[in-house]
């Protein structure tokens, strides 16, 4: 590690703003870094003459006094972001070799925040995934192993990339978007911050859609303070999204470091589920313990739906999707097998575009919408979605945000899951329901899995409250001392 | 009520209506691309409309405002909440893989229409609903043997699709119901009712019945593009139907299509290959909610549509049920007619503008707009007939004048010298001359024989050159009868 990749964005900032840094050194650095990990096959596309570019740029702006808020700061960019000119696959074969004509509205803020690309970082195809096994350009390595065992393990997913090129010190920060927990549990899995701001928070404007009532882009950094630095470069009301949430942005950053004298804590009984390993159960315990340790004030609180919140997901997320991947038809762009029939065409060209994850998806959520099983199936499942909704409303009556683990284990080696769709489904039983809900989530790594490995916490917070959830995720953040990968 | 004769008797249609019209708006539904009629092919289409990735709708307020003031002018219910959703099917002109549309709960509920038939009878027809949707673009298949080409244009133009109640018993019905949807969209300025354009578009649901019996099967013909066409189609179907029904055959629930130039609807797919559309609602849209103030300004910004104005017409200025129809059913027509009624005689007026001006219009191929006679020339023309200046025969020469050369009535009545004899002395002149020239006549006429009168009439209003009124020619014959 030089000494350059070993700084956060808050001190990279410092540094930049006070003459002592250049953005051409600490991207030049990160460039090194990044090559020398290719290993881990974070990146599906490096832009090296691109990054220098920026950095220029922004070194030059920044000697004219005119620097924005992540000015210089190099960062991976999640490939579901469209950038214009550069080659953006969502992850799939079916979109290998598109290059979009423009630029997606939150990386369009990034950059015109003065942040760096560094290049577009691998994830589950179209999102869909928790160990970015399903990438039709491999798995994603996490920089981490398990003590004594040199067998790779998963970052996560379906923000894979993002999570290990941040945890391995080959990006600044990353933008990354969560369905169902592609931000938290990949964060967690690789011991770096991610948050998942509210619904409505992040413009979906070009950005592949996976589930559009679910997906919203989010940061990964190794610090809370870093996170909520590179929110507010991100976040803001879009006239060209109809569901971005037309309220201002707050000072994110300020919220970090407050203290949380008198905030009430509500521990939801129902995370307790079956199976949770002990060390998760007390890492949780001592979360809380941390917290009441600064004036916080825990509360048992119930959410009663929770054990139906991850089949729900598992009808909302794939019927949508259903849908959202039907343009994907070898008509216009990407990927097209020719055949002499049109028929035969759709079939051949989604047939070899479409990985098996991405298939099974679509076909659940074919069945869930079709005529006589919509009522039982999809209609059902937005009224269940609408009582979590309700058990969280009821809840922040009564607490002003949500402490729980983020993921029900450590990371699992690559191929460990990868035959068990259930299983794999499982990981999400603790992200999914603030997903359903609209709910901003932040993912902090809290200690270690006996075997070695990070675990995070989560805590939730109200609707357009991120600042809540920053401010107790520092405060965890500060007590776990949670030693990152250096 | 028109019953069709079957071998078996007496047979009733039943026919509902979905009419598709394109909401005028400079741009699209949910993207701003343009949507003027005849551009290249794939000239008009936003990266929203070509469905590339992350792409998303964002609803046109005009739109939406064109829609709410179409179901005031049918005097519908406005939803003041209602919600769009994806129907989902694969073709290559689709690019999204689904229309956005509206299914459960649309933008316009239940309203009504009242149809006048010839005859004088009405005929009430409810609405179904009103809903927003985009259409679809234009695939090309006889360009290539083997290809099919793709025009993204009318991709995501906003259409509204009004459904009927199966409320219409005869072609001619259907046909009367669509010419006055058409005049209602008109007036309201929200679709410019160009069926050759393919601007409004109509699928009909046409079954058959025993007269007050339980109803049949119906099929559905799809896309027909003119009310002459849509007429025929519905005769075609039923007779097809009362036929299959007779030959003791059933009627299968299809999509039929309309082959204009063979006068008849074939089968294009039955209701087994029917798509599943898997319905549901747009998560990248909320629900759309209105501003119920919106709503009443927009309900205030009304024209006066046909119903009001024909109403109008024959209370203000007198003139038949008949002629304010016809007037009415343009709203240029009933503008035209208006300036020209003005200050003159109206009842004139309107027997002037249906029957020669629109006969020399339809002759010359020209739109109301166009005429060369302008309403306040045409109320000239009136006037001088009514002051006597001009007789109705001189006023048809003088109209043709008008016609070809634009002027004034009164120019050209004076320049041609046509100003009508009313000097006594004068007229009797022409009288002495014709009843010298008809020895045979005349005495007649002395022997108090009235039935020659009108030949003798005629022939003195030709000697004048149809300058003498003829209402004097009368009196002085009068007299001389009996002599």
């Amino acid at each position: 590690m030089s000494e350059l990749t070993a700084l956060g964005i808050a001190e990279a900032r410092d540094l930049l703003a006070s003459g002592k840094l250049s953005s051409r050194d600490l991207t030049a650095a990160h460039i090194t870094a990044m090559e020398a990990a290719r290993h881990l096959n974070a990146y599906v596309a490096e832009t090296p003459e691109r990054a220098l570019a920026d950095a220029d740029a922004s070194d030059k702006r920044r000697k004219s006094g005119a620097a924005g808020a992540m000015d210089g700061i190099p960062v991976g960019i999640k490939d579901l972001f469209c950038t214009e000119g550069v080659e953006t696959t969502a992850g799939s074969r079916i979109l290998k070799g598109f290059r979009p004509p423009y630029e997606s509205t939150v990386t369009a803020n990034l950059f015109k925040a003065g942040a760096v690309m560094l290049g577009k970082t691998n994830m589950d195809e179209f999102a869909m995934g928790s160990s970015n096994e399903t990438s039709a350009f491999g798995p994603v390595e996490n920089p981490w192993r398990r003590q004594g065992d040199n067998r790779p393990v998963v970052p996560g997913g379906s923000s894979g990339g993002s999570a290990a090129a941040v945890a391995a010190r080959i990006a600044m920060g990353a933008t990354a978007s969560d369905t169902g927990g592609s931000i938290r549990q990949p964060a967690a899995f690789c011991g770096i911050v991610g948050l998942k701001p509210t619904y409505g928070r992040c413009s979906r404007y070009g950005m592949v859609a996976f589930a559009s009532s679910l997906d919203q882009a989010g940061p990964m950094a190794r610090s809370v303070r870093d996170a909520a630095i590179m929110l507010g470069a991100m976040a803001g009301f879009d006239l060209r999204d109809s569901t971005s949430a037309e309220v201002p942005v707050p000072d994110f950053e300020a919220a970090v470091g407050k203290d949380i004298k008198g905030l009430r804590i509500g521990i939801p009984k129902e995370y307790r589920v079956d199976a949770m390993p002990p060390e998760i159960e007390a890492l949780w315990a001592k979360g809380r313990a941390w917290l009441e340790g600064r004036g916080a004030i825990p509360v048992e609180i119930s959410l009663p739906h929770t054990k139906y919140a991850l089949p729900t997901y598992y009808i909302v997320a794939p019927a949508e999707a259903s849908s959202n991947l039907a343009r994907y038809d070898g008509v216009r762009y990407g990927m097209r097998k020719d055949a002499a029939e049109l028929e035969d065409m759709y079939e051949e060209t989604r047939g070899a575009g479409f990985g098996p994850e991405v298939r099974r998806r679509i076909l659940i959520g074919t069945y869930v919408l079709s005529a006589g099983y919509y009522d039982a199936y999809y209609l059902k499942a937005q009224r269940v979605r609408a009582l979590i909704a309700r058990d969280f409303d009821l809840a922040f009556e009564k607490v002003d945000a949500i402490l729980a683990p983020t993921a029900p284990s450590d990371a699992f080696a690559i191929g460990d899951k990868s035959d068990d769709p259930i299983a794999m489904y499982l990981n999400d039983v603790f992200t999914v329901p603030a997903s359903l809900a609209g709910l901003p989530g932040i993912s902090v790594p809290a200690g270690l899995s006996a075997a070695g490995l990070p675990l995070g916490l989560q805590v939730i917070g109200k609707a357009f409250d991120e600042e809540c959830v920053l401010r107790v995720g520092a405060v965890i953040e500060a007590e776990a001392k949670f030693r990152a990968l250096s | 009520m028109s019953l069709i004769e079957g071998r078996s008797g007496q047979w009733e249609v039943v026919i509902g209506l979905e009419v598709h019209a394109q909401v005028v708006t400079e741009s699209k539904l949910f993207s701003g691309a343009s949507t003027a009629f005849g551009a290249e092919p794939n000239t008009q289409v936003s990266l929203v409309d070509a469905a590339m990735p992350g792409m998303l709708p964002v609803i046109n307020a005009r739109a939406v405002e064109q829609a709410v003031r179409t179901g005031l002018g049918l005097k519908a219910e406005i939803n003041l909440r209602s919600v769009f959703d994806r129907k989902n099917y694969f073709y290559p002109d689709l690019p999204q893989g689904y229309q956005i549309s509206q299914y459960l709960q649309p933008i316009v509920g239940k309203g009504e229409m009242v149809l006048d038939l010839p005859g004088g009878a009405t005929r009430t027809v409810g609405i179904t609903r009103l809903h927003l949707e985009q259409d679809a673009g234009k695939s090309i298949h006889d360009r290539d043997p083997h290809k099919t080409y793709v025009d993204l244009n009318r991709s995501g133009v906003a259409l509204m699709e009004i459904v009927s109640e199966p409320d219409m018993r005869s072609a001619e019905e259907a046909a009367v119901y669509l010419a006055k949807l058409r005049s209602i969209l008109r007036y309201l300025g929200t679709c410019d009712g160009n069926m050759e354009e393919g601007s409004l578009r109509c699928d009909a649901n046409v079954s058959v019945r025993k007269p007050g019996g339980p109803l049949n099967t119906r099929c559905e013909i799809k896309n027909v593009n003119s009310i002459r066409f849509l007429r025929q189609a519905i005769d075609y179907e039923a007779r097809r139907q009362i036929e299959l029904i007779e030959d003791g055959g059933e009627v299968k629930q299809e999509t039929r299509l309309f082959d204009s130039k063979k006068g008849e609807t074939r089968s294009m797919r039955s209701k087994e290959f029917a798509h599943d559309y898997r319905y549901f609602p747009d998560p990248d849209l909320l629900p759309l909610e209105l501003d119920p103030d919106w709503v009443v300004a927009i309900k205030a910004s009304l024209p006066e549509l046909p119903d009001e104005k024909k109403r109008r017409f024959q209370y203000e200025f007198g003139i038949s049920a008949e002629a304010a129809e016809v007037l009415v059913a343009e709203r240029e027509h009933a503008e035209y007619f208006e300036e020209a009624a003005k200050g003159h005689d109206a009842k004139a007026v309107a027997n002037w503008v249906t029957g020669e001006l629109f006969g020399a219009l339809n002759r010359m191929g020209k739109g109301i707009a166009d005429s060369p006679i302008k309403a306040a020339s045409l109320g000239g023309l009136v006037d001088l007939i009514s002051d006597g200046t001009i007789s109705g025969r001189i006023a048809k020469d003088v109209f043709d004048a008008m016609l070809e050369t634009g002027r004034e009535a009164s120019d050209i009545v004076a320049e041609k010298g046509l100003k009508q004899v009313t000097d006594t002395g004068a007229i009797e002149a022409v009288v002495d001359q014709v009843l010298a020239a008809n020895p045979k006549q005349a005495e007649q006429l002395r022997s108090g024989d009235n039935k020659v009168i009108g030949w003798l009439v005629g022939q003195i209003m030709k000697a004048s050159r149809g300058k003498a009124n003829p209402k004097m020619v009368n009196d002085i014959l009068a007299k001389k009868a009996g002599g």
